[in-house]
């Protein structure tokens, strides 16, 4: 590791702010039998885009424990590791209790004043000396909608800059840039109990049973009615065991694939004509693009073989309803847009859309991966999914915010770029919430760089993540139970987030500390709001007209009806749980669009000196960065390190059995890391968890290639080379490993 | 609950262990989970498989305890060791063809899953069938598991042992038992003439 500047040695910012995993509830376990709780709070799971019911157990002012809700239709009590385990957040030693301010031997507690006042004079005098885009802000797609529109609002007119995104950006936004070119909106076009309405489904790059695992159980009502399951990955996740066919494509090559089974099915002459000349444009280009890619030209390509990908083509066009889910297997490229355009271009050329059981979705990831991204602190999006670039839009928005249109920023930088503008030193100041970039950002030696560059860096969060670590000043702020709120759901579900308890000790909500900020800043009298659910009316307002129409959904409508599907523009409206069921568009003409796809290399290509692929993703028991699962001893247990899976084949290569130590090196960096022999892993190809921080950390290996649309990092592609490790490294003795 | 069964198919399961980790918040053993859980063969494979008590109807783990302390309920639920009664012999978990019993050493006793006693009678299904995400371990009517692919078995064979559970196994449609011995799945003629001719 490169020498990082930080207050104090890691020890004992550890010793202080941990991650201490907590392994058992408040009080022990045996504490709720004697002092039972005293209320059930219907919520969601804090942690995933699937945002299952939950029924939190408060006594006092802590959440002790949970109990599953079996009315709510989305999971009907279903929770995976997390939800079961995320009650231990409640009470975590770790929790940050006051605002901290950086001294230079560590952080000393500081009054909410001084805290307040000494962010709010570092951001005027930066903005003074460099001008308003000197400063930026990151946002969390964990964050309620309230907290997203408020960031949002906060950036542009508490301070000006036109600097405003957020760790979505390394998540959705492939798909998200997909759908609003071919469809004009972005979200999930169908709900998930459509999933066992269809005869076929194609789940392509994505790990449902460890990342959506709910989803699991519709994949499995798909099949008891008869339905047939393609799973397109490079490794064989548990879901594969059931798969009527199994795709184990190389990894970046989705994009092949998919222009191949177009290819056999228009060659098949298999596609759906009517619906193509009724609903559509652009096919005739999309046609010729895929000529090229035969079968045997796509096997060379992917490693699939041709038999399957005439088979898999064959399967999806034959069947009367199909549907093809896709996720970060195919979104985390280069070209993750096109990856995406091409399943759509395949669903479209075979009239699956807008009806029941038919169509292209995708799964969102992140806790509220759908709602944050639609109200404003996306860079290049005003409230209600509105483009900031259109005139009309920011006319509309400035009025619900009684500034004037001129007053709004333009689009500015995506998160990567903001890290890279930070490096170059065009921005000076950063302030962070619920964003652990250090940890999930590619490239995380870049990273520390820019961090170490900073002016300022003030970041808002509830733990000390790696990256608050470098913080000038942390604002203690709130965890997703305390405060009311709506969050959106994978399905394109509103979902009510209720309150159970307030932030404990003297730290404070979000919204109230974004508020402060801005009276702070000159700016108060457009962040007047006393609760969350005044934001949340005038992001109604703000949303209406648009996309993502909010208007008619209050948070008493959510309770009546178990969620109510955006768009939902009049409050007698019953919320859209299909999109396009009228044939129609979001675009003006409101024709579906065929978009063409070209062949590109990935960014960090395999070559003799790096001739194997590394891909990173995600296990069942941790959640993005790990700041909060990582400090919950029950998921740490489940899967404590990192590890490296590796087939017999290639371990072989390297004399490198079962449990060995290997080293795996990129263009960037090296870390060693315990193999994992396992044969549900193409030869070609080894995976990482990127869940972990410092010298564990996968992203010090990956790279900073952008898709050039939706500027989304190529995490599922880069290029490694391997040797089998002299011992065990200085990261293991430190945490007892191996 | 009345009308509910106890389901288990381990190829549904996904290894998830949100049933080990919800089976610990249980009530009566918070802190102990009681869920057998195993990778397969992890090398191999990504099978898993997650049990729970099968509950036989004659309880292997009963008849070998010397000290009368496991006891099945009219409602045909083998419970945990009473306390008093148990000497940690291990007697249940040597005999269990199931493997299913454990030792607490603390609480020097045998304890096992009870199917959540405290929750199925009061109207809500086990933890850890509820919190399933793949449905593996699932607590429903026989009519919603009649919709499934795979059909309920739950007659098992241990050599000659026959062993009738109240818990289900899932398994592929036109079997009505499972046998764990490979002898009964050789053809006997076959098997005989080939050790004859050597």
């Amino acid at each position: 590791m490169r020498v990082a500047k930080l207050p104090a040695s890691p020890e004992s910012l550890r010793e202080r702010f941990g991650p201490h995993p907590a392994y058992i509830p408040p009080g022990g376990w045996r504490d709720e039998s004697e002092n039972p709780a005293e209320r059930l709070v219907k919520t969601h799971c804090c942690f995933c885009g699937q945002q299952c019911g939950i029924q939190l157990k408060v006594r006092g002012n802590q959440v002790i424990g949970f109990e599953p809700w079996e009315e709510f239709p989305f999971n009907h009590g279903m929770l995976c590791p997390k939800g079961v385990k995320r009650y231990l957040q409640g009470g975590h030693p770790d929790r940050l209790l006051e605002p901290l301010l950086r001294t230079t031997d560590g952080f000393r507690a500081a009054s909410w004043d001084e805290a307040l006042e000494f962010t709010a004079r570092r951001l005027r005098e930066i903005q003074g000396r460099y001008g308003k885009d000197a400063v930026a802000i990151y946002g969390g797609a964990s964050l309620i909608s309230e907290k997203s529109y408020l960031l949002g609002k906060f950036a542009r007119v508490a301070l000006g800059t036109r600097h405003i995104d957020y760790n979505g950006r390394l998540c959705m936004v492939s798909a998200g840039t997909a759908y609003k070119l071919a469809f004009g909106v972005d979200r999930s076009p169908l709900p998930w109990n459509d999933i066992e309405k269809a005869e076929v489904v194609l789940v392509a790059g994505a790990n449902v049973a460890e990342c959506a695992p709910i989803t699991t159980d519709y994949l499995w009502r798909l099949r008891d009615a008869g339905g047939k399951l393609i799973v397109v990955d490079p490794r064989m996740t548990p879901i594969c065991r059931n798969a009527d066919l199994y795709l184990p494509v190389r990894p970046g090559t989705d994009l092949a694939l998919y222009m191949g089974l177009l290819h056999v099915v228009l060659r098949e002459g298999l596609e759906n004509r009517e619906f193509i000349s009724g609903h559509t444009s652009g096919f005739e280009t999309v046609a010729e693009s895929v000529r090229a890619w035969d079968p045997r030209t796509v096997a060379e390509k992917t490693g699939v073989p041709p038999e399957a990908i005439e088979r898999a083509a064959h399967m999806f066009a034959g069947a009367k309803r199909a549907i093809a889910m896709h996720a970060r297997g195919v979104e985390h490229q280069s070209k993750g847009v096109e990856n995406c355009l091409a399943l759509i271009n395949l669903c479209l050329a075979t009239g699956n859309i807008g009806r029941e059981g038919a169509g292209c979705t995708m799964i969102t990831g992140q806790g509220n991966g759908q709602g944050g991204r639609e109200h404003g602190q996306k860079c290049d999006q005003l409230p209600g999914q509105r483009s900031i670039a259109d005139p009309e839009a920011r006319a509309h928005t400035a009025r619900v915010w009684g500034i004037s249109p001129q007053e709004i920023p333009q689009a500015g930088y995506t998160a990567v770029e903001i890290m890279e503008a930070i490096h170059r030193g065009e921005i000076k100041a950063l302030l962070s919430c619920c964003f652990n970039p250090l940890v999930s950002l590619p490239d995380a030696n870049f990273t520390r760089e820019a961090l170490e560059r900073l002016e300022f860096f003030g970041v808002v969060d509830f733990f000390l993540s790696e990256t608050a670590q470098h913080a000038d000043v942390v604002l203690a702020g709130s965890l997703q139970e305390e405060e009311e709120g709506i969050g959106c759901s994978a399905e394109g579900r509103v979902i009510h987030i209720r309150k159970a308890v307030e932030p404990p000790g003297n730290a404070k909500a979000d919204s109230w500390i974004y508020c402060e900020l801005a009276k702070r800043l000159g700016r108060g009298e457009f962040f007047a709001f006393r609760t969350t659910r005044e934001i949340y009316d005038e992001l109604r307002e703000a949303s209406r007209g648009g996309h993502a129409d909010y208007y008619g959904i209050t948070y008493e409508k959510i309770d009546e009806r178990m969620g109510v599907f955006w768009p939902c523009p009049t409050l007698e409206h019953a919320g859209t749980p299909r999109l396009f069921e009228d044939g129609r568009s979001f675009h003006a003409d409101g024709k579906h669009r065929f978009v063409a796809t070209e062949w590109r290399e990935s960014g960090d290509p395999v070559a003799p000196d790096y001739p194997i692929y590394l891909t990173t993703g995600r296990v069942v028991s941790q959640y993005l960065s790990g700041t909060q699962t990582r400090r919950i001893g029950g998921l740490l247990e489940q899967y404590p390190n990192p590890l490296l899976e590796i087939h017999p084949r290639l371990a072989q290569q390297y004399g490198i059995a079962d449990g060995d130590w290997v080293r795996v090196s990129s263009r960037r960096w090296a870390i060693t890391l315990q193999a994992m022999v396992v044969k549900t892993i193409r030869p070609d190809t080894v995976f990482i968890p990127y869940h972990w921080p410092g010298d564990r950390s996968a992203n010090l290996l990956t790279h900073r290639t952008l898709d050039p649309r939706s500027k989304i990092p190529e995490y599922k592609v880069s290029a490694c080379r391997l040797e089998k490790a002299p011992g065990r490294p200085e990261w293991a003795a430190r945490e007892g490993r191996g | 609950m009345f009308g509910y069964e106890f389901y288990v198919d381990p190829s549904r399961c996904i290894g998830c262990q949100s049933c080990v980790k919800a089976c610990e918040e249980c009530e009566t053993h918070r802190g102990k989970s009681m869920i057998n859980f195993d990778f397969i063969d992890r090398g191999e494979t990504t099978a898993t498989a997650a049990y729970v008590c099968w509950h036989c109807d004659e309880p292997t783990c009963a008849m070998v305890c010397p000290a009368d302390a496991i006891k099945k309920g009219e409602d045909g639920i083998v419970q945990s060791s009473l306390k008093p009664r148990c000497i940690g012999c291990s007697n249940c978990v040597l005999a269990c063809p199931f493997g299913i019993p454990k030792i607490i050493p603390e609480y020097e006793q045998m304890m096992k899953c009870d199917m959540c006693y405290d929750r199925t009678s009061v109207g809500k299904r086990p933890m850890c069938a509820t919190v399933c995400p793949s449905q593996a371990l699932a607590y429903v009517r026989p009519e919603e598991i009649a919709r499934r692919r795979e059909k309920p078995a739950n007659v098992f064979y241990f050599g000659r042992q026959r062993v009738a559970t109240q818990v289900r196994m899932m398994v592929p449609a036109e079997t009505a038992s499972v046998s764990l011995d490979v002898l009964d799945h050789i053809w006997e003629e076959s098997y005989v003439a080939a050790s004859q001719s050597r």
